[in-house]
């Protein structure tokens, strides 16, 4: 791992207009991610992992807006004109989305919308854009790939259309992939595969990617570095390792006992997180979680928790962080061994 | 036939009991068999777990009890009625003890009804006195933990994914069924959200004496609620049995293969086993003989030729398998001496 991050996010806010308020989707985050990186972002439905990604691409919705900034390779992303991130886009920082049949042109070959990128970007040739074409389809496991140029995304299944996908952003090969949510239209032994390709393309080519998902599972044995949000704030972030073994913030900590595993105990009750997220145009003004936290305190209800470092590589937002290591706290615990 | 095979069903005490059922769709280029020729029971009070990966027919089976959907051939057995031959009449009584509640919450709600309008639509059709109506709906919403006061007045739209679940499993109970088939309730959820749903289930289960039929993909989820688990695969049934001795000891090579592809909470692992190769093939041409040859590591020119009958490879534990795996605690029942002969059926 080198030391210079490739990508460097300081205080990033996004805030979305809505009839009902200013939705807080994003509330001063920070973070890096190392060239060659696997950084997992890993939060629930609401907890601004994808607007995240869309504040960084700039690909935020009308009536949004963003602040603080977001350096990649020495640039400034939030500061680029519309031509500047067209540039980078496709380029340099590439993205897949969760719904492989939405993403597709549904109209258009697969070959013109693999090609289309590396045409424009790198100026390639129409032969040569069909040679690196089947290439890329043959990387990222596609069978047949002479024939599957020529189909339409209908044609394909949904685990091939994200393999398409997956070719489609690697074209013009980007120094960062981001992933939001790659496999979860799909089924168990497909998603396998697809997170499988993810983790070896990003290490044969030594790109960095960034894996954002709902399910920890996912995230943990894909990615060096995970960091856990929650209502648009940054509980944990850390190498991956040592949030899964050691999970500090009391939400990744009711996140994982939450999750039912294959080895949880028949019909034992799952440790359960009371209540619901916060209403994310006026979220509490402390800690977010501490509304559904059995361990708050009152401090935890005031004070925004600072991010503070617990490990080598391991930073925390909580006033009460866990103590006690994971394999020690309760049956039902899931572990994942 | 693959897949099929009654040897693993457990006779009269059995609440529903389902053989050789048959469920096609017709579609423009042919006619798809959703579910093709599969049988299994559940006892009282039993829940029952089906998983496989889409297309493998699971929610088209537990569509096909209820009778939402033409039923092609086979019978099924609730109670002591048989579900294929009852008229619609009787059919519209009998969905009173089968309550099913499905994946999407909000979309199987009535947008434009309140919640505690919603929740005794079973029993306003069955014309149950106003006065009554009142009572249960107060008394059921509570039950699943979203008080009257509150939520009575509401509209779908105003609940979150976990509350309008609730609602859809209160509808359920409103009529108070016996058989509670449960379509993916938990996958459109949240983790956090979907715990709670899922020990609301169990408690419920317990309370109102329900058998439970539970169709999911998702194995984790399924290990956790079930005493019984049936993996599917292309509208066949592969394994059948124990939730606990199935997963910790798979027959069929599609149950490891399934097992293998979770993903694990754990940052060095990250599966417990190879991948599966390729993708699941049309339903409209299934592959000849086992319908997951085409996929199976361990597949032979025999899988081809011949459709593997369900047979009990374990005690308590039928798979449908020509090779099945080894077991691990050598539970393994000798091998039935004519090869081929399926004639344990």
């Amino acid at each position: 791992m080198t030391t210079q991050p490739i990508l460097e996010v300081r205080n990033l806010r996004a805030y979305i207009g809505t009839p009902r308020g200013t939705v807080r989707a994003v509330d001063d985050v920070s973070l890096d991610l190392d060239s060659g990186q696997a950084l997992g972002i890993v939060g629930e439905s609401g907890s601004g992992k994808s607007v995240m990604a869309r504040a960084i691409m700039g690909l935020m919705p009308p009536r949004s807006g963003r602040s603080g900034s977001v350096t990649f390779q020495g640039r400034d992303l939030l500061a680029l004109t519309k031509k500047e991130k067209r540039e980078i886009w496709g380029k340099q920082i590439a993205m897949v989305f969760q719904d492989p049949g939405r993403s597709l042109n549904p109209v258009v070959r697969v070959e013109r919308q693999l090609t289309e990128g590396m045409r424009k970007h790198l100026g390639v040739s129409r032969s040569e854009a069909h040679t690196r074409a089947l290439k890329l389809l043959e990387e990222v496991g596609v069978p047949d790939p002479e024939r599957r140029l020529r189909n339409y995304p209908h044609e394909m299944s949904g685990g091939m259309r994200q393999r398409v996908m997956i070719a489609i952003a690697l074209a013009c090969e980007p120094d960062l992939l981001i992933a939001d949510e790659p496999t979860t239209a799909l089924d168990v032994t497909i998603q396998r595969q697809i997170l499988d390709l993810l983790r070896r393309v990003q290490r044969d080519r030594g790109m960095s990617m960034m894996l954002i998902s709902h399910d920890l599972a996912v995230v943990a044995g894909r990615t060096d570095r995970v960091s856990v949000m929650y209502a648009g704030r940054l509980a944990e972030v850390g190498s991956t390792r040592e949030v899964f073994e050691q999970p500090m913030h009391r939400y990744t900590h009711a996140l994982l006992g939450a999750t039912p595993t294959i080895d949880h105990v028949r019909h034992a009750p799952l440790r359960v997180i009371g209540g619901s997220l916060p209403d994310p145009t006026s979220p509490p003004e402390g800690c977010r979680f501490a509304p559904r936290c059995n361990h708050a305190s009152d401090q935890c209800h005031t004070t925004p928790p600072p991010l503070e470092s617990v490990g080598v590589d391991h930073h925390v937002a909580c006033l009460s962080p866990v103590t006690v290591p994971v394999g020690a706290v309760s049956g039902g615990e899931s572990h994942g061994r | 036939m693959a897949g099929s095979g009654a040897t693993h069903l457990r006779g009269d005490e059995a609440l529903l009991s389902v053989q050789d059922l048959v469920v096609e769709y017709p579609t423009d280029n042919g006619t798809v068999q959703a579910v093709s020729k599969i049988s299994f029971d559940i006892l009282p009070g039993e829940t029952l777990g089906i998983v496989g990966e889409s297309g493998c027919g699971k929610s088209t089976t537990g569509r096909a009890v209820l009778r939402l959907d033409r039923i092609t051939s086979g019978r099924i057995r609730f109670g002591d009625e048989w579900i294929e031959e009852a008229s619609e009449k009787r059919m519209r009584s009998l969905r009173r003890d089968m309550q099913m509640i499905f994946q999407d919450p909000v979309a199987s709600l009535n947008p434009r009804r309140s919640v505690a309008d919603i929740v005794v639509e079973g029993l306003t059709v069955a014309k149950t006195p106003a006065k009554e109506r009142a009572t249960t709906s107060v008394s059921v919403l509570e039950q699943v933990g979203l008080p009257g006061e509150r939520f009575a007045g509401m509209l779908p739209r105003q609940l979150s994914g976990g509350q309008a679940q609730r609602v859809a499993i209160a509808r359920a109970l409103a009529l108070n069924p016996r058989l509670l088939i449960c379509d993916e309730p938990v996958s459109a959820l949240d983790v956090s959200v979907q715990a709670q749903i899922l020990n609301l289930i169990e408690e419920l289960k317990a309370e109102f004496d329900l058998t439970v039929v539970f169709i999911a993909h998702d194995l984790g989820v399924v290990r956790t609620v079930s005493d019984k688990v049936m993996v599917m695969y292309l509208g066949k049934v592969c394994e059948f049995g124990d939730s606990i001795e199935m997963y910790d000891d798979p027959a069929h090579p599609y149950t490891r293969a399934l097992l293998d592809s979770v993903p694990l909470t754990d940052p060095e692992k990250g599966f417990a086993g190879p991948p599966l190769a390729g993708d699941v093939p049309s339903p409209l041409a299934p592959p000849t003989g086992c319908r997951f040859r085409t996929r199976c590591p361990m597949a032979q020119d025999r899988c081809a030729e011949e459709e593997p009958e369900m047979r009990e490879v374990r005690p308590g534990q039928y798979a449908a398998c020509h090779f099945p795996l080894p077991s691990v605690t050598g539970r393994d029942l000798p091998e039935p001496a004519a090869v081929g002969a399926g004639a344990d059926a």
